[in-house]
């Protein structure tokens, strides 16, 4: 620690901190433009200079390092001179556009210029020109307005991982831009319009629709992955018009990724339903709620009094909030069924009962930056959790964390993969790393998991990774989603689970979705009711129920054919149901065609609720823009529903009582990550040529499906394509650019080929949920290719 | 002297000297309509949108006149324009709730929203009174040698 003074106030500090640093912590402010508490260090901006005793000249604040005894003074003649003049020089090429910037009213430079500013410039000759390069369809650039920071630049480089924006040219002729003409990709750029401290870098889709202080900011949290990041949205007349991050340093730091930032725009898409409507003889009609609802309550209970209830089946989004999940569950089993499931991207559910409380990742987000070794096992973790991605980046540039791969495909990630095995066996690969690591340690595996270690010989990649993840002192292993929808999700789990327990290190479930530990917590499961305990009724996982052929459906926030990972069998299931009951924010080819009574509910933006995210962070917010239409909250839909059904317990007032209610019932939920299953049988893969269908970032609900902004990206673009490596094309007789047919489980679909060397052999990657892989079959399952 | 003030009328007789003295004074009554008033320059009457001499309406949106109005008689929309200009896509102003504080005009970046001398206006039906951009930019049209007249002579003072 040492001793400084600021402005005659004695501070004492951490040593080894900088003057701003210790200035902020002290509660005294020094302008600045280029220093950003969370991106390395440029000084380049000059606004910071401060006067230190017995230092010739100012000196920048950002960049100093305290030292014992050091006396500073930021608003002393001198260094009020010095940032005057350093202001002076930023407005000399700053335009006066302020009026139709958006950024003005919140500008860092307009409130500096404001303290610092003169009121009338001295420099009368023309301003430089800079040309504004595009960047796509997330960022607005006016680069005429820049006064070259370089935060941007640095984000890109350090935080974001992809370094597309950079500053070229040196003195006047320095610019931001992008090396090549091309658009910026990374799925966390939306950040840099937060970081832009000027007006060069906006939003696209919000450009010039409003100013800031219009707008009323609601807090908020994110649906669309287990992060659940922190948001705030911004709402002018009942209309959410931006969303920016709000910050929290447990969860999300002060980012969010695109997909957070720009879903809002899905929100009057014109596809959302606005109205309920029901099916009279074919023929859709617009309808009112008493008689769409009375419709929806009628058919059920005629199904469930004439077929019996089990042969009534409730399927859920994986982003509803905790609160729909608890009703849908109670509604249901209030029926007598208990048919429901909403992990509508699994296929392998012979563990479920020995599953942990819900799929968590075992420790705190931080400490993600703290490991010294991770292995991602079938895990795109840097498209599907993209935060979760930055943090294990952090581990891997700060802490020189040993990252290693097991996966389907050789995904970009943004930090460096120590080793990597691409195969679609990823049990195979797994179990090469145990019998490694059984060999190191000498313990011997349980009986249950010995047929799949016989016969296997560990390769050195996987010989590498035992030994790294054995020596590592913090070390973890993450299931990601492709483990999710694996075939054999069951065994990868088992062995995941020994392999942790051998090497010492922790297992860490990446969920699919924004919410499935609200989902398991409440209940939204076959085998479990709210708070973990075993169903009394139990009931089918949904591909049972597809099997099965149920009679009615109920489904919330989903389109089956699109949200469930084997679409070919859910649209032929909910298209031969007697009655289906959606409750949807969006109306769409497939629900039109599936669905007898459509009624509107709220996005995440119209109702309240609480989601809990992948280390069981329970964080709630309130309804923040105008509801749609006549659409309402989810959770007053299934109240009026459960009490048109004759069910107790639906007497709820508002989304706080559902909350207070479940607090009861989880109380005691065991907190742990492992699960003790026995393996009676190993899962048989299919041989030949597979699919290989996850499901793109851009795809995962049906808000951001509908996000055209997001859609326009370039994630969003090169999805829709086929591609396998060069060795499998040439057995097939394709090549790159060619039309392809490919059939899986009665479907039909041509797309272009395209060549991509990350694949491994025999397998073709065709991304699921999208609107051109419907009616396909599901994840790493035989799928047939021809020439078109 | 009480008494003698009471007898001689002294305050009546005064009094009725100030209406005698403004009796045979020249007259300030203007016979409206026939005669007007003088106005000045900076008289804050019914407002107007103006234009640039090529046409194109000098409104930017930027919504300084909205939040500066003491009545919330203005509401504003924007959009991005097909050019890639920042445009509002409706700018009204309740005439009814309007106090001509003249604050609008003071707050306007590019002059484009002024207030002109016109007075003499009436609305027959609820809703005359709610000028849209329209109506506006119309007023601007009409009366825009008037307005860049008025602007240039007070410009020294602004």
């Amino acid at each position: 620690m040492v001793n400084i003074e600021i402005n005659g106030k004695v501070i004492e500090t951490r040593d080894g901190v900088t003057l701003i640093e210790a200035a902020d912590s002290a509660g005294i402010t020094i302008p600045r433009f280029c220093y950003h508490s969370k991106l390395s260090i440029a000084a380049s901006c000059r606004m910071c200079l401060v006067e230190v005793e017995k230092a010739p000249k100012p000196l920048p604040a950002c960049a100093t390092p305290v030292s014992e005894g050091m006396k500073v003074h930021t608003r002393s003649p001198k260094a009020i001179a010095a940032q005057r003049s350093v202001m002076e020089f930023l407005l000399i090429n700053h335009p006066l556009d302020c009026p139709i910037c958006d950024q003005g009213g919140e500008c860092d430079l307009q409130e500096m210029a404001m303290g610092y500013g003169s009121g009338i410039s001295r420099y009368t000759e023309g301003k430089r020109v800079v040309h504004n390069p595009d960047l796509g369809a997330l960022i607005a650039t006016d680069m005429t307005r820049c006064i070259h920071c370089t935060r941007c630049v640095r984000f890109g480089q350090e935080v974001a991982g992809m370094m597309e924006l950079g500053a070229p040219g040196r003195g006047e002729h320095m610019h931001i831009g992008t090396y090549m003409e091309g658009t910026v990709d990374s799925e966390l750029s939306g950040n840099v319009i937060d970081l832009c401290p000027v007006g060069a870098l906006t939003s696209k889709p919000y450009r010039y629709t409003a100013r800031p202080w219009e707008l009323r900011s609601y807090h908020s949290i994110s649906p669309h992955d287990c992060v659940g990041s922190n948001i705030r949205v911004d709402v002018r007349n009942g209309k959410a018009m931006r969303v920016v991050p709000r910050e929290n340093e447990t969860v999300n730091e002060t980012w969010i990724a695109d997909r957070d930032r720009y879903s809002y725009t899905a929100n009057d898409h014109p596809e959302r339903l606005t109205q309920p409507m029901i099916r009279e003889e074919g023929e859709w009609i617009a309808s009112d709620w008493d008689t769409a609802l009375t419709r929806a309550a009628e058919g059920l209970k005629a199904i469930a009094e004439r077929d019996g209830a089990e042969q009534l089946g409730a399927l859920a989004s994986y982003s509803a909030t905790t609160e729909e999940f608890y009703l849908l569950q109670k509604l249901m089993r209030g029926i007598g069924s208990g048919n429901i499931d909403h992990r509508l991207r699994q296929v392998d559910f012979r563990d479920q009962a020995e599953q942990p409380a819900y799929p968590a990742l075992g420790q705190a987000i931080q400490d993600l930056e703290l490991l010294d070794a991770v292995l991602l096992i079938g895990s795109n973790i840097r498209k599907d959790q993209p935060l979760l991605a930055q943090r294990l980046r952090k581990a891997s540039r700060n802490n020189g964390a040993q990252i290693m791969a097991i996966n389907a495909v050789d995904y970009d990630f943004t930090f460096p993969l120590a080793q990597k095995c691409i195969t679609t066996d990823l049990g195979a690969e797994l179990s090469g790393v145990l019998k490694a690591l059984l060999t190191l340690t000498g313990d011997s595996a349980p009986d249950s998991l010995q047929p799949l270690l016989t016969g296997v010989e560990p390769s050195e990649a996987q010989q590498n990774i035992a030994e790294t993840l054995k020596a590592a002192p913090q070390a973890t292993v993450l299931l990601g989603n492709t483990a999710a929808s694996y075939p054999a999700r069951a065994e990868l789990q088992a062995l995941a689970n020994l392999i942790a327990e051998l090497a010492g290190a922790r297992v860490g479930l990446l969920a699919e979705g924004g919410n499935s530990a609200g989902a398991w917590l409440a209940g939204c499961l076959p085998h479990r009711e709210a708070g973990g305990r075993a169903a009394t009724v139990s009931g089918m996982d949904w591909r049972a129920m597809v099997k099965a052929g149920l009679k009615g459906y109920l489904s919330l926030g989903i389109e089956p054919e699109l949200d469930c990972i084997e679409s070919a069998a859910v649209t032929k299931a909910m298209e031969q149901a007697e009655f289906v009951v959606a409750l949807t924010a969006y109306t769409g080819e497939g629900l039109m065609a599936q669905a007898d009574v459509l009624l509107p509910i709220g996005t995440f933006l119209e109702t309240a609720g609480s989601f809990i995210n992948t280390e069981g962070h329970w964080q709630s917010f309130g309804g923040v823009a105008r509801a749609a239409g006549e659409s309402r909250p989810a959770w007053k839909v299934l109240r009026v529903l459960g009490n048109l059904l004759d069910l107790n317990g639906f007497a709820y007032t508002s989304a706080e009582t559902i909350r207070t209610e479940m607090e009861g019932l989880f109380g005691d939920v065991p907190i742990g990550n492992r699960s003790e299953w026995t393996m009676s049988e190993p899962t048989k893969l299919h041989q030949g040529l597979l699919r290989i269908a996850d499901v793109p970032i851009y795809a995962v609900d049906p808000m951001v499906r509908r996000a055209m902004p997001l859609q326009a990206t370039a994630d969003a673009l090169l999805a829709v394509r086929l591609s396998a490596n060069s060795r499998t094309l040439e057995k097939y007789g394709l090549a790159d650019g060619d039309q392809a047919t490919v059939s899986q489980d009665g479907g039909e679909a041509t797309f272009i080929v395209a060549v991509d060397e990350r694949l491994p052999d025999n397998a073709v990657y065709l991304p699921a949920g999208i609107s051109e892989t419907r009616g396909l079959g599901g994840s790493f399952s035989p799928i047939q290719l021809a020439k078109a | 002297m009480q008494l003698l003030k009471s007898l001689t009328l002294k305050e009546l007789r005064s009094g009725l000297g100030v209406t005698g003295r403004y009796f045979f004074r020249k007259k300030i009554t203007v016979q409206y309509p026939e005669e007007r008033a003088p106005q000045s320059p900076r008289f804050r009457g019914l407002h107007a949108q103006r234009r640039y001499p090529n046409g194109e309406e000098r409104c930017i949106a930027c919504k300084l006149c909205e939040v500066v109005c003491p009545a919330l008689a203005i509401t504003i929309e924007s959009e991005q324009r097909e050019d890639g200009s920042r445009r509002t896509t409706r700018y009204d102003i309740d005439l009814t709730k309007c106090i001509f504080c003249g604050f609008c005009e003071e707050a306007c970046p590019v002059d484009a929203i002024v207030e002109t001398r016109v007075y003499e206006y009436h609305g027959e039906q609820r809703g005359d009174l709610l000028m849209t951009k329209e109506k506006l930019l119309a007023v601007g049209d009409t009366h825009e040698a008037q307005i860049a007249a008025d602007r240039a002579e007070d410009a020294k003072y602004r």
